[in-house]
């Protein structure tokens, strides 16, 4: 049952990203960003990787539409057609995708305890993450403490981009805003 | 009966889906949107329940929070944002 879910989901995912590419309506392609994020979401539940899945969720379907919704306010709402067509980003991305699949040949089955990833450090974290750390959950052990310089910088690098992107949106909206205006309210005002 | 509600839930995302992609106008869009919030909250409660996990019910309250102020933002982006609509007949 799970598998027919995991299957119909792909399906779903399949089609909204076909769908992103051919439509031109931008709204649209918006909305229909959230709705991937959605469904990848779920998927991601479905593989038990409920922490990457919040992120998706509160990231892909809640920041970044809002963000997108943003930069729409500043550009127009349908996309240009394409004058050419674009044959080497195509056979590109084939090659690429092509690469990636063989990569996976390689990997081990998922969710095999013998995987490189499961003997390495992980049955230390779970042995001596409790008393080490005092964080009762692993995953917790791991991000704020094992790796927490890490977790510091991934912390420092959104919170650049976000403050960048803060800038780049409210920046050209005030210039866009004062635009219409006479220029007699300029001295003094409220900024 | 887990298995028929998550076929019934997978049809109706299916559906709201096809809404997103047809459109006509934009809040057709966004309640597709919010339909497939929804859809995945309860999605994720009966995955829980399907495969005895009661636990993910937590995570589906989550989602529905999410999905809640997601609506709300993008609504109030439609309603006070400039949108330019050269060339678009559906605003």
């Amino acid at each position: 049952m799970i598998l027919a879910i995991d299957i119909a989901l792909l399906v779903m995912l399949a089609v909204v990203g076909i769908a992103i590419i051919r439509l031109r309506n931008l709204f649209a392609v918006v909305m229909l960003s959230g709705i991937y994020s959605l469904l990848m979401a779920s998927t991601f539940v479905l593989l038990d990787a409920v922490d990457v899945a919040f992120t998706e969720a509160a990231v892909g379907a809640g920041i970044s539409t809002v963000l997108l919704l943003g930069v729409l306010t500043l550009t127009k709402s349908r996309e240009k057609i394409p004058v050419t067509t674009p044959l080497l980003p195509l056979v590109t991305v084939v090659v690429t995708g092509a690469l990636l699949i063989y990569g996976t040949w390689d990997l081990p089955a998922f969710g095999d305890p013998n995987a490189p990833a499961h003997r390495h450090v992980a049955p230390e974290y779970l042995a001596e993450a409790t008393h080490e750390t005092g964080a009762p959950n692993v995953v917790t052990a791991v991000l704020a403490s094992y790796r927490g310089y890490d977790t510091l910088g991934e912390v420092t690098v959104i919170f650049t981009a976000g403050i960048g992107v803060l800038l780049l949106l409210s920046g050209s909206g005030v210039l866009r805003r004062r635009e219409p205006e006479e220029n007699d309210d300029k001295p003094g005002g409220a900024a | 009966m887990f298995t028929a509600a998550a076929i019934g839930i997978l049809v109706t995302m299916s559906l709201a889906l096809m809404r997103a992609l047809l459109g006509p106008t934009t809040f057709d869009r966004i309640l597709a949107l919010n339909m497939v919030g929804t859809k995945t909250t309860l999605l994720i409660a009966v995955v829980g329940f399907l495969t005895d996990r009661p636990d993910f019910m937590d995570i589906a309250l989550v989602y529905a929070l999410i999905n809640f102020i997601g609506v709300i933002a993008v609504l109030r982006y439609t309603k006070y944002g400039e949108f330019l609509t050269e060339g678009s007949a559906e605003e």
